[in-house]
């Protein structure tokens, strides 16, 4: 409904405008709740001002590949693509993304500060606009776990006090690390140890003792579902799927805060895009990416604005009038122990440690 | 004919032309036309089917990336002993400057470093790392620069990086094929992996196994229901015959999705049996996200493929043989044996050999329904296409299952004989 009705508006807007035809733009994301978010915070505001047409693809979890295929057959269909920051450092490196210089491509704070201090350390590449924070940490059944609910990460490797099964990602990012810290690691050394075989063999063999008491999703929403229906005491996903399991469908549901692995999500522009196309996308990122529509879009989802400067205007959720802060992953008061990660390791050893993950679960 | 018999010459057309080249001109115009009329079909298959498969296959032995963006440090590397333990001499790293020079200027460092991680952890951030500071440098001014490469990163200092690029510098490649079987290409010739990261072999053998049980599944519920559709009075045959059609017609990510609500511990299956007591409550049976799981969905969504060639055949067995072979004294079992059963082989062939081709790529219903155990080896062939980036590797993984699909209908057509496979 809403969807049709912007198109509606924007082509309305565009022959007022008196364009010939009806300017199109095609943005890439995850789809779900999480391109809605984008749809109010960003397509609909821009729309209405430029008057070019949005056409949404939920292709985000293969864009990679898929921008391959389209730059091996010469023909690019993408204009701007929301990717995690790790898949923005592989396009990058393949020459897939175009080179962004914060300063001249995107816009400054209110207050004057450079796009590039404003977002500060995570331009983690540099063909990478990043939009949000998000964290992959943990969810528990507040109705099974007894009259000790968890508060440590370490609770998931605790078979004893917490019996029942959990779930995890299947793959070799982020468990790895939730081990290592569990068996006595020290944070700042994960990657040290992780990055020898004897410490990817330590990390393995800590998720050895539940490996029986696993479920392992690889769609993001498969741990709400899993949760919802009381399949597993406690599991791990992103921090806005939990948050709409508590908050949206009151579910008896709460968050484990503890020892949740930071992670950015933003967006790319394709390389070789014609001029005209390039200079549209460029348009588009300027305006989404402004410290004003990054902290709009924590209104309709629970993941925090890359911008320093967006954290003080994020205000309530815009259907369910709760205040957003406390549900930021970087809310002081959730992120007392937190984990960042470790982009150029994961690169480096995600084909290596990944063979062994797999060939770990197989076994 | 007279004249012709007695001049004993070739036989000659009405126009004088002898017949037989007379004849084979007018065959070759119908060929040409025929040929004509296909055309179009035989191109669309051509550029949408042939050329795809075909040039995906060949990126299993395709690797010029090495030689192509380091042409000259290729050649350099050409008189150095990898096997000797030294580094190369500053011939090759004169030439690696030059080469990286151009290569950093056209963005190309940094892909050659993601096609060298896939064998050697660290060449990607090596790449990477090292494109900033060799961009300053100027291949003609600045050498020597063996010290400063390895000023620039540790990592030039250590012959197995050059022992890497020398290995994978061929044009065309039996590295994906080794990684493919479980093994790699090292300095010292073919090796194979080491133990905690084989898990190919592995998945071909459990793909080509659960096909094989599925496939039998299929056939044990399809026969009876085929003979059902095919010997009951229409009207009712007619219902079945929607029934077997309605969840065909659904989508399979519904009908897998299903399943899991089905299947999972709290699920219908498993809440029925609780309530009739037949199962403690806290042992509730495990069959999902494991093997279990995954023969279960992928029978039920692959049965029609079975059904319905089944029911075609058995439709023309003609009712009268088993009624002549019960005239004649035979029992139920001897009539169903000898007389109904040969003559429905055909089906059963037929629904066979889709329901196993079908199942050896099935990707979506195991990754959903299977766990770690009940995932095949499209699985990871997927994995390799849209994660890992490594092309390569999955055009091998895909060109060994298209074998081992072909040598199994080879096994099939010597065993059953092709022509013995009856669609209707």
């Amino acid at each position: 409904m809403k969807p049709t009705k912007t198109l509606l508006t924007a082509a309305a807007l565009a022959t007022a405008a008196g364009a010939v035809s009806a300017e199109e733009m095609t943005i890439v994301s995850w789809g779900g709740a999480y391109s809605k978010s984008q749809l109010k915070a960003y397509h609909e505001p821009y729309s209405e001002k430029s008057g070019i047409t949005i056409l949404n693809d939920d292709s985000s979890a293969e864009a990679v590949a898929k921008l391959r295929a389209m730059n091996e057959a010469g023909n690019i269909t993408w204009d701007v693509v929301d990717v995690v920051a790790a898949d923005a450092i592989r396009l990058c490196d393949e020459g897939l993304a175009m080179e962004i210089d914060p300063d001249t491509m995107l816009a400054p704070a209110p207050d004057g500060t450079s796009a590039a201090d404003d977002f500060g350390d995570l331009l983690v590449s540099d063909c990478f606009i990043p939009q949000i924070v998000y964290s992959t940490t943990f969810g528990y059944r507040t109705d099974l776990v007894g009259d000790t609910p968890p508060s440590d990460v370490c609770a998931v490797f605790d078979l004893e006090t917490y019996p029942g099964k959990r779930s995890l990602e299947k793959r070799a990012i982020n468990n790895m690390e939730w081990a290592l810290i569990c068996d006595g690691v020290a944070k700042d050394d994960v990657y040290d140890v992780l990055a020898t075989p004897e410490g990817q063999d330590q990390a393995l063999a800590k998720l050895g003792t539940i490996k029986d008491n696993v479920v392992w999703w690889s769609a993001g929403a498969d741990t709400p579902q899993l949760l919802a229906d009381g399949e597993i005491i406690m599991g791990s996903t992103y921090n806005g799927r939990l948050f709409s399991v508590i908050e949206e469908q009151k579910q008896p549901v709460a968050m484990l805060w503890d020892a949740q692995i930071f992670d950015l999500d933003g967006w790319i522009i394709p390389a070789g895009l014609s001029e005209e196309r390039q200079q549209r996308a460029l348009d588009y990122i300027m305006f989404a990416t402004d410290t004003q529509r990054l902290a709009d879009q924590a209104k309709y989802i629970s993941y925090g604005p890359a911008r320093a400067s967006s954290a003080p205007l994020v205000g309530q959720h815009a259907d369910l009038g709760i205040d957003m802060a406390p549900h930021m992953p970087t809310d002081p008061e959730n992120a007392k122990n937190t984990f960042l990660y470790n982009y150029e390791f994961w690169a480096d050893y995600r084909d290596d440690i990944e063979a062994k993950f797999q060939a770990w679960l197989a076994q | 004919m007279t004249d012709a018999s007695q001049n004993a010459g070739p036989m000659l057309a009405a126009d004088g032309t002898p017949l037989k080249q007379s004849l084979a001109r007018s065959l070759r115009r119908q060929k040409l036309r025929a040929l004509m009329l296909v055309a179009p079909l035989l191109l669309f298959v051509m550029f949408s089917f042939i050329v795809p498969i075909a040039s995906m296959l060949f990126r299993s032995v395709e690797n010029s990336m090495v030689s192509d963006t380091l042409p000259l440090t290729v050649e350099a590397l050409q008189s150095w002993d990898s096997q000797s333990g030294e580094l190369p001499d500053e011939a090759v790293y004169d030439a690696f400057v030059r080469d990286m020079v151009v290569a950093i200027d056209n963005k190309e460092h940094t892909r050659l470093g993601s096609r060298l991680n896939y064998e050697e952890t660290g060449m990607s951030s090596l790449f990477r790392k090292s494109g900033r500071k060799l961009k300053k440098l100027d291949p003609e001014t600045d050498g020597p620069f063996k010290e400063q490469l390895i000023e620039i990163h540790e990592g030039w200092g250590k012959p197995n990086t050059w022992a890497v690029i020398k290995t994978h510098s061929p044009a065309v490649t039996n590295g994906y094929f080794l990684n493919a079987v479980d093994m790699r290409r090292t300095p010292e010739g073919a090796q194979s992996q080491p133990e905690d990261k084989q898990i190919l072999i592995k998945l071909f053998g459990r793909t080509l196994f659960m096909s094989l049980v599925i496939t039998g599944a299929c056939i044990l519920l399809a026969y009876p229901v085929s003979y059902l559709l095919a010997t009951l009075p229409m009207r009712v045959s007619n219902l079945l015959m929607i029934l077997v059609l309605l969840p065909f017609w659904t989508s399979l990510l519904v009908r897998t999705s299903a399943w899991k609500v089905m299947l999972q511990q709290q699920g219908v299956i498993n809440e029925t049996l609780v309530w009739l007591g037949l199962v403690a409550d806290d042992a509730r049976l495990v069959i999902i996200n494991n093997q279990i799981g995954t023969i279960t969905a992928m029978t039920h969504i692959l049965l029609p493929f079975m059904i319905l060639p089944m029911y075609s055949v058995m439709q023309t067995i003609p009712p009268t043989y088993t009624r002549a072979a019960k005239s004649m004294g035979a029992t139920n079992w001897t009539t169903f044996w000898r007389i109904y059963f040969p003559q429905s082989i055909p089906g059963i062939g037929a629904g066979s050999i889709l329901v196993f081709i079908l199942s050896i790529g099935y990707y979506i219903t195991p990754e959903i329904v299977g766990g770690t155990k009940g995932v095949f080896i499209s699985n990871r062939i997927a994995y390799h296409i849209s994660s890992s980036l490594n092309w390569g590797l999955a055009a091998a993984l895909g060109t060994i299952l298209l074998g081992v699909v072909m040598l199994l209908y080879w096994v099939y057509d010597k065993i059953v004989g092709i022509d013995n496979v009856k669609l209707g």
